[in-house]
């Protein structure tokens, strides 16, 4: 009891601080989303496991730890040099990237030159404040991610004090991914991130951006991120989450997309870091027409804890959305996957898949999963399917008997089962380096 | 034996058929050819009374009787078949027991005795021969899992069963590979005698090869541009359906929708 | 499709109320109602003792409201009846003793009592309100060993039978409903399949709530041996009444080394009007324990009755190699709310479980799909397979599927599919282009859907099986 208390105390002073700071040149209606923001969090507290949301995923770790919040600006002594910079980075986005420290935006780091005239990618703080934007973000911050319904979005929420706007106008297309580039530099003890974006995509605009988390040393801190995105009529865009934190970090995440008439979203997330990780991706079919890809790669060893929450939620007629996770869990890891395809009244000639699907290396290793179908409407086409297992016995056998040696066999099976979602990927970097990384893990496991 | 008079019909509020007048009597084949779009299906699906056409005018008499009237199941039971271009899967059901359930309905009509599962093995076995289909279809659900030529056969099967007077087969050599289309072709043969009529509806030639028609009507616009003898499928398979849309054209018939 | 829409829905035919005199205590529940239902039952010291320790942990527990997708209004537990008995001699020792009102209630329910008039090949145990009235078949049971009989006399009878298994599987704390029953349940069946027996018949139980004012809980036991198979049916019907009444049952199925149990329900508890008055509520715990190496238990629900149902029939799957089965149909139509599934539990090694599910929402009704599959870190090389569909009719109707899937070792496969579909337009054509009416398509279609449950029902039960969803889909189509 008394340790919650404290943690809550630690965000509620930061919280002031940052009120304090910010008066006067913040909007006073983004004070007020803040205020209520942190009211909310105070209310929910951090989640327990008797809550149906959090039923596999304790995060007692987080709440426990003494974590510093960094709001505002990260005053401590940048280590984060330009070579780290480029070697996290990807080289598609090498003029199209926006750096984070901490989750604090740092625009000498990056470079937007790659971006083509008239599309929008700067702090937040400086948007809301600029009367250009600040109107159009008013309308769109914080309507996508519910900070009611979830006490880390409420935390970002209160505490967002950097993090970037990107506004991409009418009829645009970027040639480059824009790369939201978020590295952890934790000179100072157990920092907090709390990052926000928010996207808005215009009418038939197009885009592609990646969105990585990483760090530059290994240490426990917390990223508590929140991505908005805004589609309208037409707009597409393809997204990569590419999470790949220390392996003492804690990583929540919430993805929220609202999509227009005919607007096309993908996202691929991938999850390869931090000790415990959960990622909350939220798809509002929220227009005739709009479809949406929604795939994922968890890989985990250790101790590792990874979860996975996604809703689409079909709210009006003809729209489409296809979701493929899958995992390959070793050691002593855990993995969650919570899948939901919501298919309002009215909804008619949804047409709605997901597939889950988790590969067990490790006798301790342990999968919850829990795809979840609500239907309203009748005329709809929606299925589902979850599977757990190992590697297909005739898959290994065909391979032996080619004279490919059982171990070699069995890592070629589990690369293949990853290469399924890694294989549509559309951007070489981001590809290359998940096969290593993919590779990686399997060949340490030959090895130990 | 069917009189089709004036009929115009459309879905989804697009007109498609724009006066239609044609006359099938007992014994004859006919078959109804035309470019995609030109309304042949169309016209299949409004005799057999599918619920997304709108009759918007015109008459179609069958055996003197309104057949406009009559509901889907009323028109099969009258002895109305039509061979499905895309024969619909009905999971669970095997195809047996739907066969036995549609025949008995058609003898419960006709007033005569249902045939008990045994009885119907027999005559099933029977009919099957027409279409060179082993037992193994009989206990497999309706048309799920079955090869484009399976499902084919089995609408043949289908009408060998239920002994339709009027049988009309909408594209039914579409998707079938020369050997299939023989098998079916040989099962209509079997099948037809003086007292019913087929309707052959059809894109190709290649079918009336096997069926020989006595008349072919080609369909464009939605109305029936050219009428003769079975040399006229031969006509078209060398010049093509161009040709007798352009005259429609040239001649201000009904072609504003032609592809 | 709008001429289906406006068929009338055939009557529930069971909506009769029997005339009849009955034995009950006043509304209400406390400790002295428990000792008193006990002390009409002339029950031992130790039933006293476990619906007392049931009673007392139930004070404790709160009605499972928020995960079960249902909503319904308060349910008062002190504005109901927890006993009430047709008034009859206190033991029969045969059928003609039996109050002749009660033998026609049954017949007109399609279940004769007197053994020559019924099909050969099932015993019926008949349970109206809370006592049962009549077994039939008993003696010829008897010689081959099996004891067949109502829960009450085999408390008198068969004593330690009874104290070894009941509570075994479903514990007395297990959950707010069950500990209720545990606590009031006042009849029920008990069957008992020695070692190596083959039981000759069917053994069934028709379950009857008669009086308007109580609750029906009643308590099943099926204990099968060592080497023993048993098929077990259960059928319930009730009158019509404009009030809720809560039904409340448990049933506890124990299968030793390579036992079978085959357990098949068609329920059809009233269901509330169109609007949704009155109907049973449904709540029942039922759950099996493989125990013994290389058993098998396999449940077999058609859910078409109850105004709510809230059922998981359940396989604790221990014994190595052991097999948990779950074929389920349920259908809602009107303003009925299912929330109806399983729980598999692996402990054992090899265990083997699968799963299917059919749920059909017409109406304005609502259907979900709950089950948990859990694999535990022992259950080395276990299997499951699930399938869940559901079929919607008409756009006012809801269907969900709640799979929770847990798996804890990495030689154990799961795998779940869900679907969910319509009966289309093109399909009622085709079928009505052959000749079969709109209204024979639909149930053609339906059974089609259902087959793979019904093909694992007993015969009399499939055909009735079948006929039930005809009835009950009549003017849902539209």
């Amino acid at each position: 009891m008394s340790l919650i208390v404290k943690q809550e105390g630690v965000y509620q002073a930061a919280f002031r601080l940052l009120q304090q700071r910010t008066a006067g040149n913040n909007a006073a209606w983004f004070a007020r989303l803040r205020e209520s923001a942190m009211d909310r969090f105070e209310q929910l507290g951090f989640p327990s496991i008797k809550e149906e949301e959090w039923k596999y995923t304790n995060v007692a770790p987080i709440s426990k730890v003494n974590f510093e919040p960094v709001v505002g600006s990260d005053k401590s002594e940048a280590t984060l040099t330009a070579d780290e910079v480029t070697r996290l980075g990807y080289v598609e986005a090498q003029a199209s990237q926006l750096v984070f420290r901490n989750g604090v935006l740092h625009s000498d780091l990056g470079s937007l030159t790659g971006l083509p005239t008239g599309v929008v990618a700067i702090d937040l703080a400086k948007a809301i404040a600029d009367e250009k934007y600040g109107e159009l973000i008013r309308e769109h911050l914080a309507r996508s991610a519910d900070y009611n319904a979830n006490a880390f979005t409420a935390l970002n929420t209160a505490l967002s004090s950097s993090g970037a706007f990107v506004l991409i106008p009418k009829g645009i297309s970027l040639e480059s991914p824009l790369h939201f580039h978020f590295i952890s530099d934790p000179v100072e003890p157990s920092a907090a991130a709390f990052p926000r974006v928010l996207i808005i995509g215009e009418e038939n605009s197009r885009a592609t951006i990646i969105e990585s988390h990483a760090s530059i040393s290994e240490a426990t801190y917390f990223t508590n991120a929140v991505v908005e995105i805004v589609l309208k009529d037409g707009a597409r865009l393809e997204h990569y989450k590419i999470q790949r934190e220390s392996a003492d970090a804690f990583h929540i995440a919430t993805t929220s997309a609202d999509l227009g008439s005919n607007s096309r979203y993908n996202a691929t997330t991938i999850n390869f870091g931090a000790q415990l990780s959960r990622h909350d991706i939220a798809v509002k079919m929220a227009n005739e027409g709009a479809e949406c890809w929604v795939d994922g790669l968890y890989v985990v060893g250790g101790a590792q804890h990874t979860d996975t929450h996604s809703v689409i939620d079909h709210q009006q007629p003809h729209c489409t959305s296809h979701q493929l996770y899958k995992g390959i869990l070793d050691g002593k890891s855990r993995a969650v996957f919570n899948g939901k395809i919501f298919v309002r009244h009215g909804a008619q000639k949804t047409d709605a898949m997901q597939t889950n699907k988790n590969l067990l290396l490790s006798n301790e290793a342990r999968v919850d999963t829990k795809p979840q179908l609500e239907i309203l409407a009748d005329d709809v086409k929606c299925a589902h399917g979850a599977a757990v297992g190992q590697i297909g016995e005739d898959e290994l056998f065909y391979l032996e008997t080619r004279g490919i040696h059982h171990n070699l066999a069995k890592n070629l099976l589990t690369y293949g089962f990853a290469e399924e979602v890694i294989a549509k990927i559309k951007v070489d970097s981001i590809k290359a380096q998940l096969d290593e990384a993919v590779l990686n893990r399997i060949n340490a496991r030959l090895e130990a | 034996m069917l009189e089709i008079r004036n009929l115009h019909a459309s879905v989804d509020g697009n007109p498609i058929l724009k006066g239609i007048d044609l006359t099938i009597n007992r014994g004859e084949i006919h078959a109804i050819m035309g470019p995609n779009g030109s309304g042949k299906s169309t016209l299949a699906k409004v005799l057999a009374g599918h619920p997304s056409y709108e009759v918007t005018k015109g008459q179609v008499l069958y055996e003197g009787k309104n057949l406009l009237e009559m509901a889907p199941d009323e028109r099969a039971r009258e002895g109305i078949f039509m061979a499905f271009q895309y024969p619909i899967e009905v999971p669970g059901v095997s195809n047996a027991q739907f066969l036995r359930l549609a025949y008995n309905e058609k003898r419960k009509h006709l007033g005569e005795e249902e045939l008990d599962p045994l009885e119907f093995k027999d005559l099933l076995k029977e009919r099957a021969k027409v279409v060179e289909m082993d037992a193994s279809f009989m206990t497999r659900s309706v048309n799920e899992g079955f090869s484009g030529g399976e499902k084919k056969r089995n609408e043949i099967l289908q009408m060998a069963v239920l002994e339709p007077r009027l049988a009309i087969l909408d594209e039914t050599d579409s998707g079938l590979d020369i050997d299939a289309l023989r098998i079916v072709a040989g099962g209509v043969n079997l099948l037809h005698n003086s007292e019913n009529a087929v309707v052959l509806v059809t894109h190709y030639q290649r079918l009336l090869n096997y069926i020989v028609p006595d008349y072919v009507h080609v369909l464009a616009g939605g109305r029936i541009a050219r009428e003769g003898g079975k040399e006229l499928a031969l006509e078209l398979e060398e010049k093509g359906y161009d040709w007798i849309t352009s005259s429609v054209a040239a001649s201000g018939i009904g072609a504003s929708r032609v592809t | 499709m709008s001429t289906a829409e406006n068929l009338v829905s055939q009557e529930y035919k069971y909506g009769f109320v029997t005339d009849i005199e009955s034995d009950t205590i006043p509304r209400g529940l406390s400790e002295e109602t428990v000792r008193l239902i006990s002390e009409k039952k002339n029950e031992p010291e130790w039933m006293l003792g476990f619906r007392l320790k049931a009673f007392r942990h139930w004070l404790t527990m709160t009605e499972p409201k928020h995960w079960p997708n249902l909503t319904y209004p308060e349910i008062n537990y002190q504005d109901m009846i927890y006993y009430s008995a047709p008034k009859q001699k206190a033991l029969k020792a045969n059928l003609d003793e039996v109050d002749p009102e009660l033998l026609k209630t049954f017949e007109k329910l399609g279940i004769p009592l007197q053994e020559q008039k019924q099909l050969a090949g099932v015993a019926v145990d008949a349970v109206f309100d809370s006592v049962s009235v009549a077994t039939t078949y008993k003696e010829k049971l008897k010689k081959h060993g099996v004891i067949f009989c109502s829960f009450s006399e085999a408390i008198r009878e068969y004593p330690d039978l009874v104290r070894k298994y009941l509570g075994t599987v479903v514990p007395t704390n297990d959950n707010f409903f069950a500990a209720l029953n545990s606590a009031v349940f006042s009849d029920g069946s008990f069957c008992f399949i020695p070692k190596g027996v083959r039981c000759p018949m069917e053994l069934s139980t028709y379950f009857r709530i008669n009086n308007s004012e109580s609750g029906q809980f009643e308590r099943t036991l099926i204990v099968a041996e060592e080497g023993s198979y048993v098929s077990y049916l259960e059928g319930c019907t009730a009158p019509k009444f404009d009030k809720n009444q809560l039904h409340a049952a448990v049933v506890e199925l124990v299968a030793l080394d390579d036992a079978q149990i085959k357990y098949s329900t068609v329920q059809n508890w009233y269901a509330g009007d169109e609007e949704g008055r009155g109907g049973i509520y449904n709540f029942v715990t039922k759950r099996g324990k493989c125990a013994g190496h290389n058993s098998k238990i396999s449940w077999t629900q058609v859910e078409t009755g109850s105004a709510i149902t809230w059922k998981y029939p359940s396989c604790i799957l221990l014994g190595d190699n052991s097999i948990g089965e779950f074929y389920s149909v349920a259908l809602t139509n009107h303003a009925q709310q299912a929330d109806t599934g399983t729980k598999m539990i692996h402990l054992g090694k090899n265990t083997r479980s699968t799963i299917i599910s059919k749920g059909i929402a017409a109406g304005k009704s609502n259907n979900s799909y709950r089950g948990l599959v859990k694999v535990m870190p022992k259950a080395e090389n276990s299997r499951n397979y699930t399938q869940c569909d559901s079929m919607l009719i008409g756009s006012n109707s809801g269907a969900n599927t709640f799979p929770y899937i847990e798996v804890m070792n990495n030689s154990s496969a799961v795998e779940h599919e869900a679907s969910t579909s319509k009966i289309s337009e093109e399909q009622l054509f085709y079928l009505q282009q052959r000749g079969i009416s709109q209204e024979d398509a639909v149930s053609l279609i339906i059974n089609g859907f259902c087959k793979d449950v019904f093909l694992q029902l007993p015969m009399e039960f499939a055909v009735e099986a079948q006929r039930l969803l005809g009835m009950k889909l009549e003017g849902s189509v539209g």
